[in-house]
């Protein structure tokens, strides 16, 4: 099969494509995503012009009313994917998302399903400041009838956002906006691939440490790895969530079985972060088997600042995972070990 | 009173309906009052006519969100009481299974898409079931039901524009019943009324007497039509008023003796009973049988759901996700 390069941007809009062409039930809806402007971030660019302006339907900025009409269109026949242009602004819709979309499966005894996707992008990286940085996910983990995606590659965007939008619950899913750019390889149209959700993906197989992350910070473990490779002769295992919740824990348990010491690692406020409740459910599975090495980065408990510096400082890179995969084979006497290999 | 123009054995079958609503509350109340159900319990008695008004005119795949104080709409759209028995008293065979009560009755199968425990929130969820109906080309057509204190939630705002801008077939209703728990409507809301709202969104608005069927019938007549030809939405209010505090066992302090008796004079049921004994559809016995029935369809319906079967624990965790 001939290699094909994509940016993660031109791979999510060609899931929203053809899964537009292949479902007439799906339709978007969101702000700026009409054409010429095609989205803020350009994720929709031409799909109104392809498929018309009531399945590309420009909203006003009315984030409540945009999820809330995704949850009545959900309910009613359609399988809508919505796009709320930054994580921070799902906060004026959470009670759609929340109190809604979760929970109107439950609520009603199994009655109906509830197949809407919401698309919002955002995170660090780019001195977009306070109110423009966040990562959420752990917010939205911790709420039952939700599930939450965030992709890595261009190749899993695509997938992901086609098993999103197949799928039959409310999916949030978070496009880091500093991948928007970076190229990968994506199997041709015609592959139709569609990624599990609930499924994490091996990214770098390793024996010694296991990191778990997902979104931007799985180039960040990757390089990470490689560096631990290099300087320490530290084989790292980086595992890919994908999906943040539901969260394949087998294959987080059975990577952490094998090299007795795990890392967590996102970019998200370390404080009641995935990271917490990844690292305890390790240690309450594995806790009577082997010893327990288990270390956790996240941004320190403070806004996402302005200044490069600033946003530097509290949100964390590669540097802070290395330093907590050597901390963590130290803890576990394994350093002086390994640094023999 | 109006209401010449319509067949009065019709108006003895909406009759009837507002009976049914009246007599469900009463039982529920004295249910809960027993402590017989669990949860909150939110009466709509005094406000029958306009779920009745409204839903007259609706199909039965035409859809309807409700609120809280829901259970007259969905009897309205043609729910099983019994079902709805079952769903307060938090049987298994309940609506939902007993995971939602009171508060969150649906019924799919009949358009049902939930009454609602979050104030203003159906709003934009029946602008997104417009958007449905729309995009497949369908001439049905989306009640949003909510109460005077929605008017004042973003959510309001929000879904009333996006169903303006793009003309989506859904009416909107507001039962202004005075009161958002125990705030008088007057005290936050400087528009007299809710047309002055309408015409910001530029779309049709109507002040209606919600205790007059009639005027319900024939306000939600112009409103569904207009929906269902693609005309777009319309935003009515009708005035009216629960008989009741905002929960069953509220006290209801922040009003007085004088101004319930004021609008328990205008009582909706007594208004059709008035016209249809004056018509000759009904008469004194015919009514009395009629609430009778009624009564005993709606005492058998309590019934049935007190010996509703008890849901496994367990099934709790079921339903969490489709898939």
């Amino acid at each position: 099969m001939p290699v094909r390069e994509l940016t993660m941007r031109e791979a999510l809009r060609e899931a929203l494509a053809e899964e537009m062409e292949r479902d007439p039930s799906v339709f978007l809806l969101g702000e700026d995503i009409q054409d010429p402007m095609g989205g803020s971030y350009k994720v929709t660019l031409g799909l109104s012009t392809r498929f018309g302006t009531r399945r590309v339907r420009n909203a006003p900025i009315s984030e409540a009313a945009i999820v809330g009409a995704g949850v009545g269109a959900a309910v009613t026949g359609s399988r809508p994917v919505v796009e709320v242009m930054y994580v921070d602004f799902l906060e004026i819709a959470m009670d759609q998302l929340v109190s809604q979309a979760a929970k109107i499966r439950y609520m009603s005894g199994g009655q109906v399903a509830v197949p809407l996707t919401v698309r919002c992008q955002g995170g660090p990286g780019r001195s977009a400041g306070p109110q423009h940085s966040q990562l959420l996910e752990a917010w939205f983990a911790h709420v039952p009838g939700l599930k939450v995606v965030v992709p890595s590659t261009p190749r899993d965007g695509k997938a992901l956002l086609k098993a999103a939008i197949r799928d039959p619950d409310p999916v949030v899913f978070f496009e880091p906006n500093v991948l928007y750019n970076s190229r990968g390889p994506v199997p041709d149209p015609g592959a139709d691939e569609v990624a599990p959700l609930g499924k994490a993906d091996v990214k770098r197989p390793g024996r010694d440490v296991t990191v778990v992350t997902y979104g931007a910070m799985v180039a960040m473990a990757l390089e990470a790895a490689e560096r631990l490779a290099r300087e320490d002769g530290v084989e790292a295992e980086v595992i890919d969530l994908r999906t943040v919740s539901p969260w394949d824990r087998e294959t987080v348990l059975a990577s952490f079985r094998k090299t007795r010491a795990l890392v967590v690692a996102h970019q998200a406020v370390r404080q009641g972060g995935m990271g917490a409740e990844i690292a305890a459910t390790v240690y309450e599975e594995a806790l009577d088997e082997v010893d327990v090495e288990i270390a956790r980065v996240g941004a320190r408990f403070a806004p996402t600042p302005f200044a490069p510096e600033l946003e530097r400082y509290v949100v964390p890179g590669v540097e802070e995972i290395v330093a907590a995969a050597r901390a963590t084979l130290e803890r576990a006497g394994r350093a002086g070990l390994l640094a023999r290999r | 009173m109006s209401g010449v123009a319509f067949d009065p054995a019709w108006i003895v079958e909406l009759y009837r309906r507002m009976v049914r609503i009246r007599a469900f509350e009463e039982k529920a109340a004295e249910l809960y009052q027993k402590g017989a159900l669990p949860g909150f319990l939110h009466s709509s008695v005094g406000q029958e006519a306009v779920p009745v008004g409204v839903c007259a005119w609706l199909e039965r795949d035409d859809l309807i969100t409700s609120t809280h104080r829901g259970h007259g709409h969905i009897l309205a759209k043609g729910a099983d009481p019994a079902r709805m028995f079952l769903e307060l008293y938090g049987s298994e065979e309940g609506y939902n299974r007993g995971k939602g009560g009171s508060m969150h009755i649906m019924d799919f199968s009949i358009g049902v898409l939930g009454a609602n425990g979050i104030v203003g929130a159906g709003i934009p969820i029946a602008a997104g079931a417009g958007i449905s109906l729309q995009n497949r080309g369908s001439d049905r057509v989306v009640a949003c039901f909510f109460g005077d204190g929605a008017v004042t939630t973003g959510a309001f705002h929000e879904g009333v524009n996006m169903a303006a801008i793009w003309e989506l077939p859904v009416v909107f209703v507001c039962e202004n019943n005075q009161y958002a728990e125990s705030t008088p409507h007057r005290t936050v809301d400087r528009a007299p009324d809710l047309t002055v709202r309408a015409q910001g969104y530029g779309i049709p608005g109507e002040l209606v007497d919600g205790n007059d069927l009639f005027a319900v019938l024939e306000a939600a007549q112009r409103a569904v039509e207009r929906a269902r030809r693609g005309g777009g939405p319309t935003l009515l209010e009708c005035r009216t008023y629960r008989w009741y505090g905002h929960y069953i066992g509220d006290p209801a302090v922040y009003r007085s003796d004088e101004e319930v008796a004021s609008w328990k004079a205008r009582d909706p049921l007594r208004r059709v009973a008035a016209w249809l004994l004056e018509q000759g559809a009904l008469d004194e016995e015919g009514e009395a049988r009629l609430r009778a029935e009624v009564e005993a369809e709606i005492e058998a319906a309590a019934e049935a759901g007190a010996r509703g079967r008890r849901p496994a624990p367990e099934s709790a965790l079921e339903d969490v996700y489709a898939g």
